[in-house]
C-alpha cells in the first residue's frame, strides 16, 4: 500500500516515511494476527451436534498482559514520534537562519507568495507577490511565514509531507530543505468555499544557479537578493 | 411464563396516543427506529450524488443528467433532457437549475451534499439508532421495569428529533441553499456569509443542532435516571448486560457534551445575526477561529464515542449468546468502556495538529489519544476470548456481531495513523480520515445496529425477520462496504484530499481516476442493498414469521416479558438472581440459565 506514497522530497519527509512504514507494519501484523484468530476461532469452536461451549468467565493475567503490551507499544511510538514532531514544527528546533524567507497568504482561491526582496523586510517597496508560485533553491532552509486573508486555507505539499492550516489575522512559521529540483502541486487541504478543488499552487525547486538567474531577473539592482 | 396473568391497567388507547404522542418507551423506541432509517436513506442518498461527481467529475448524473446531445447542440434526445428544456424556460429560478444544471453537480452544491451527508448521518442517523431506538426500547426491558422514569420527557425527546429533522429539511430550500461548511462547520467559513454565500441555510442548521441536542438532552437525563433508580430486585450495577452500560456511559457523554455544541451554536449565530466577533480574527474584534475547533472538538470526541460505544455494547450481547459462553472479561469490558468515555475528554486536540494550535499540545494530544488504543484493544481481545472454546452460531444477527468486530479493529487501526503527530501533518485532511471514520461508525456502528435490529426484532414486533432477505442484505453490505471504503485507504496514502469535488484538477491525484470509479460503483451496490434491509423491516412486520417468546435462548430480563410486549412490560416485575451471561454454565442440563431463574429452582427444559 505505501508504494502510493509519493516521491519525498525534503530533508524531513523521510523521517515521516519511516514513522509511517513503522506504523504501518505493526498495525499490519495485529491486523493479521487478529483476523487470522478470529478465523480459527470461528471454524474451530463453531456449533456442533453434542458438543458444548466451555464456562470461561475469563482470565485477570490474560488482561494484564494485553493492556501492558498495549501501553508499552504505544508508548515506544510515541518516544519516537516527539523528536520527529518538533523538528518540522516546533519553531524552538528550526535550523536558525533561513536561506530564504517567503510569506504565503491563503486568499479565496489561490496563494499568494511574497518575497521580502534585497531588504529582507516584508512590507517595503521591494517586495515581490506572486500568484500561486514559490520559487525556491535546492539544498536550502525556506521559512514560510504562512497566513490568510479571509477563512481558514491548509498550505500542502504532499511531496515534502509538510501542511499546515493558514489561519487570518495570524502569522504560522513553518520550514522545509528540498532536496529534489522540480515543480511539485500545493494545493489546499482545508475545505474554504466552493473553489476549494482547483485552489492550486506550485512549488519551483531550482538548482541554486537557477534560483540566482531568476532572483537577478526579479530584482536586477541587487545580485545577492533575496538572501 | 404467565402472558395472560398480566392484569391490563389501560384502556383502549387511541390512535394518537398509541402510535404517535406515545408514552410508551417501546413505541418512542420504534419511532425513533423507524426515523433513523428514513433519514439513513437521505444520507445515503446524498452521499451518492457526491460519489458520481468524484468518479465522473463535471459529468451529468445518470438517469436525470442531460444527453451529450442536448448539452452541446440543445438538441432534446430524451427525457431528462424534456426535463431540463423545461426547468431553463420556466421564468422562476429552479432548485435544480441553481445546484445542477443538466444534472451535473455545482462546487457550491457538491459541498453542501457532503456537509449533509456527513450531518444526517452523525446526527439524525446514527445517534437516534443507537441512543434513540436500542436505548429507549432495552433499557426499560433489560433492567426489568415498566417504563422510563419521565415518559412525557421521552415523548419530548422524540418530538424534539423531528422538529430538528424538519428544521434540518427546511434548509435544503432556503435561498442560499444549505449549510456548506462541512459538518464540522468550521468558522470563519461558517460564521460568515460572504465566504460562502450560504444565508439561512448555516443558521437552520446551527437551530436544527441545537434542538436536537435539547433531544439529546432530556432522552439523557431520562436514561441516566432511569438506570440508577429502576432497576429490578437483584439487578445490581454488574449484573447489568453491557449493552445497558454502554448506554449508560454515553447517556452521560451526551449530558455533558452537546451542551458545550449548543452553546458553541449560539455564539456561532450571534457572529451571524448580531454581528459580535467570536470567531473572527479581526484585530479590533478578539474573536479566534480556533475558538470554534475547540469548542467544537472538546464536543465531538465524545460524540464519536457516543457513536460507537453502544455499538460496542450491543457486539457483546450479540457475541455472547451466540457463541453460548460468558462474556469474557465482563468487568473489564465495562472499564474499558468507562476508560474510553473518559479518554474521550482529553483528546480533542488531535483534531487539530495541523491547525496552528501550539506544538507543544500536539504531543499531549498525541499521548492520550494513542492511549485510547489500550482500552480498544482489551474489548477486541475479550471478544476474540469469548468466541474461545464457544459453540458458535451463525445466525444473522451474529454475523453482523463478527463484522463488527474485525471493521472495528481495522477502523481502530487506522486510526493510529492520525493519532500519530508526524504521521498526521501527511494523511490530515486525506481519504485516510474518512476511510477511518466509516470503518468505526459504518463498518461499527452500523453492522451492529443492523445485527441489533434482527436480533430484538422478535421482541419488537413478535415475528422474525425473513433470514434469506436479511443473509443477502448482509453479504452484498459487507463486501460493498468494503469496497468502498478499504480503497480510500489507498487515496489517503496517495495524499488525495478530502472534500475536492474534482480529483482530476490535480497532477498528483491522476493515477487515482479508476479507484475512484470503482469506490462510487461499489457506493451505488451499498445503497441499493440498504433497499433490501428496508423492505424486509416492513414487510416482516406485517409478514414475518411469528416468532415465541425467547427465540434465541437469551438469559437477560428482556425475553421474559411476553411478546408482544405490553404496556407495563412485565407481568409481575422479575428478580434478577445471576449475572447477564451465563451460557453454558457446567451441570446445568440447559445451556443458559435466565437471569431471573431463581436459585436451586427445579430444572427447567430451557425452553
Amino acid at each position: 500500500m505505501l508504494r502510493w506514497l509519493p516521491e519525498n522530497i525534503s530533508t524531513y519527509g523521510q523521517g515521516v516515511d519511516n514513522l509511517f512504514h513503522a506504523i504501518y507494519y505493526i498495525t499490519l501484523i495485529v491486523l493479521i494476527l487478529v483476523m487470522a484468530t478470529l478465523i480459527v476461532f470461528l471454524i474451530k469452536y463453531r456449533h456442533q451436534e453434542g458438543k458444548r461451549a466451555t464456562y470461561i468467565e475469563g482470565s485477570t493475567t490474560l488482561e494484564i498482559v494485553w493492556t501492558a503490551a498495549t501501553t508499552v507499544i504505544v508508548f515506544v511510538l510515541a518516544m519516537f514520534s516527539y523528536p520527529q514532531w518538533n523538528k518540522i514544527k516546533s519553531p524552538n528546533s528550526f535550523p536558525e537562519k533561513p536561506d530564504v524567507v517567503v510569506q504565503v497568504s491563503g486568499k479565496q482561491f489561490n496563494w499568494d507568495m511574497t518575497y521580502p526582496g534585497p531588504d529582507n523586510e516584508f512590507e517595503t517597496d521591494d517586495d515581490l507577490t506572486l500568484e500561486n508560485e514559490l520559487h525556491v533553491p535546492i539544498n536550502a532552509v525556506v521559512h514560510i511565514r504562512l497566513t490568510s486573508i479571509d477563512v481558514i486555507h491548509s498550505f500542502f505539499v504532499p511531496q515534502l509531507r509538510l501542511k499546515q492550516d493558514a489561519l487570518p489575522n495570524r502569522f504560522i512559521n513553518v520550514w522545509f530543505e528540498a532536496t529534489k529540483a522540480g515543480r511539485y502541486e500545493i494545493p489546499c487541504a482545508e475545505l474554504c468555499g466552493f473553489g476549494h478543488s482547483g485552489m492550486l499552487g506550485y512549488l519551483n525547486v531550482h538548482a541554486q544557479a537557477d534560483y540566482d538567474a531568476w532572483v537577478q531577473e526579479r530584482w536586477p539592482q541587487q545580485a545577492e537578493g533575496g538572501q | 411464563m404467565h402472558d395472560n396473568e398480566h392484569t391490563e391497567q389501560h384502556h383502549e388507547e387511541s390512535f394518537i396516543s398509541k402510535y404517535i404522542f406515545s408514552l410508551d418507551h417501546k413505541m418512542i423506541g420504534k419511532q425513533f427506529l423507524i426515523y433513523g432509517l428514513l433519514m439513513f436513506f437521505l444520507g445515503g442518498g446524498l452521499a451518492l450524488l457526491f460519489r458520481w461527481q468524484l468518479a465522473y467529475p463535471e459529468k451529468p448524473l445518470p438517469v436525470i443528467g442531460a444527453s451529450q446531445q442536448y448539452m452541446e447542440e440543445g438538441e432534446v434526445v430524451t427525457g431528462a433532457d424534456r426535463m431540463w428544456e423545461r426547468i431553463y424556460e420556466s421564468e422562476k429560478e429552479e432548485w435544480l437549475e441553481v445546484n445542477m444544471p443538466n444534472g451535473v453537480v455545482e462546487p457550491a452544491f457538491y459541498n453542501m451534499l457532503f456537509t449533509m451527508h456527513a450531518t444526517v448521518m452523525v446526527f439524525f442517523v446514527v445517534v437516534p439508532l443507537l441512543v434513540g431506538a436500542f436505548g429507549n426500547f432495552l433499557i426499560p426491558l433489560m433492567i426489568g421495569t415498566r417504563d422510563m422514569a419521565f415518559p412525557i420527557l421521552n415523548m419530548l425527546s422524540f418530538w424534539f428529533a423531528v422538529l430538528a429533522a424538519i428544521i434540518m429539511m427546511t434548509g435544503f430550500f432556503v435561498p442560499g441553499g444549505h449549510a456548506a461548511a462541512g459538518w464540522t462547520g468550521y468558522t470563519p467559513l461558517s460564521s460568515d456569509a460572504q465566504w460562502t454565500g450560504v444565508e439561512w441555510g448555516q443558521i437552520l442548521w446551527g437551530l436544527s443542532l441545537f434542538v436536537q441536542g435539547l433531544s439529546s438532552l432530556v432522552g439523557s437525563i431520562n436514561y441516566i435516571t432511569t438506570i440508577i433508580n429502576m432497576r429490578a430486585p437483584g439487578m445490581t450495577f454488574f449484573r447489568m448486560p453491557l449493552v445497558i452500560w454502554s448506554l449508560f456511559i454515553v447517556a452521560i457523554l451526551l449530558l455533558l457534551a452537546f451542551p458545550v455544541l449548543s452553546s458553541a451554536i449560539v455564539l456561532l449565530v450571534f457572529d451571524r445575526l448580531a454581528g459580535t466577533t467570536f470567531f473572527t480574527a479581526t484585530p479590533e474584534g478578539g474573536g479566534d477561529p480556533l475558538l470554534w475547533q475547540h469548542l467544537f472538538w472538546f464536543f465531538g470526541h465524545p460524540e464519536v464515542y457516543i457513536l460507537i460505544l453502544p455499538g460496542m455494547g450491543i457486539a457483546s450481547e450479540l457475541i455472547a449468546v451466540f457463541s453460548r459462553k460468558p462474556i469474557f472479561g465482563y468487568r473489564s469490558m465495562v472499564y474499558a468502556m468507562i476508560a474510553i468515555a473518559f479518554l474521550g475528554w482529553i483528546v480533542w486536540g488531535h483534531h487539530m495538529f495541523q491547525s496552528g494550535m501550539r506544538p507543544g499540545l500536539g504531543s499531549i494530544f498525541m499521548t492520550t489519544t494513542m492511549l485510547i488504543a489500550v482500552p480498544s484493544a482489551i474489548k477486541t481481545f475479550n471478544w476474540l476470548g469469548t468466541m474461545f472454546r464457544g459453540s458458535i452460531r451463525f445466525t444473522t444477527p451474529m454475523l453482523h456481531g463478527i463484522a463488527f468486530v474485525s471493521m472495528f479493529v481495522i477502523g481502530g487501526l487506522s486510526g493510529i495513523y492520525m493519532a500519530n503527530t508526524p504521521v498526521d501533518i501527511y494523511v490530515h485532511d486525506t481519504y485516510y480520515i474518512v476511510a477511518h471514520i466509516h470503518y468505526v461508525v459504518f463498518g461499527g456502528s452500523l453492522f451492529a445496529i443492523f445485527g441489533g435490529i434482527i436480533f430484538w426484532f422478535p421482541k419488537m414486533y413478535g415475528r422474525y425477520m425473513n433470514d434469506a432477505l436479511s443473509k443477502i442484505h448482509f453479504w452484498l453490505t459487507f463486501i460493498a462496504f468494503n469496497c468502498t471504503f478499504f480503497p480510500m485507504h489507498i487515496l489517503g496514502v496517495g495524499g488525495h484530499m478530502r472534500r475536492i469535488s474534482n480529483p482530476q484538477q490535480y497532477e498528483f491525484l491522476q493515477g487515482f481516476e479508476g479507484m475512484n470509479i470503482f469506490i462510487t460503483m461499489s457506493a451505488f451496490t451499498l445503497g441499493f442493498a440498504q433497499l433490501i434491509l428496508v423492505f424486509n423491516f416492513f414487510w416482516s412486520i406485517y409478514k414475518g414469521k411469528v416468532a415465541e417468546q425467547n427465540p434465541w435462548h437469551v438469559t437477560t430480563l428482556e425475553w421474559e416479558a411476553p411478546t408482544p410486549v405490553p404496556h407495563g412490560n412485565f407481568g409481575q416485575i422479575p428478580t434478577v438472581y445471576r449475572g447477564p451471561y451465563e451460557y453454558s454454565v457446567p451441570g446445568e442440563e440447559s445451556d443458559w440459565i435466565p437471569q431471573a431463574q431463581p436459585e436451586h429452582a427445579p430444572a427447567t427444559s430451557g425452553d
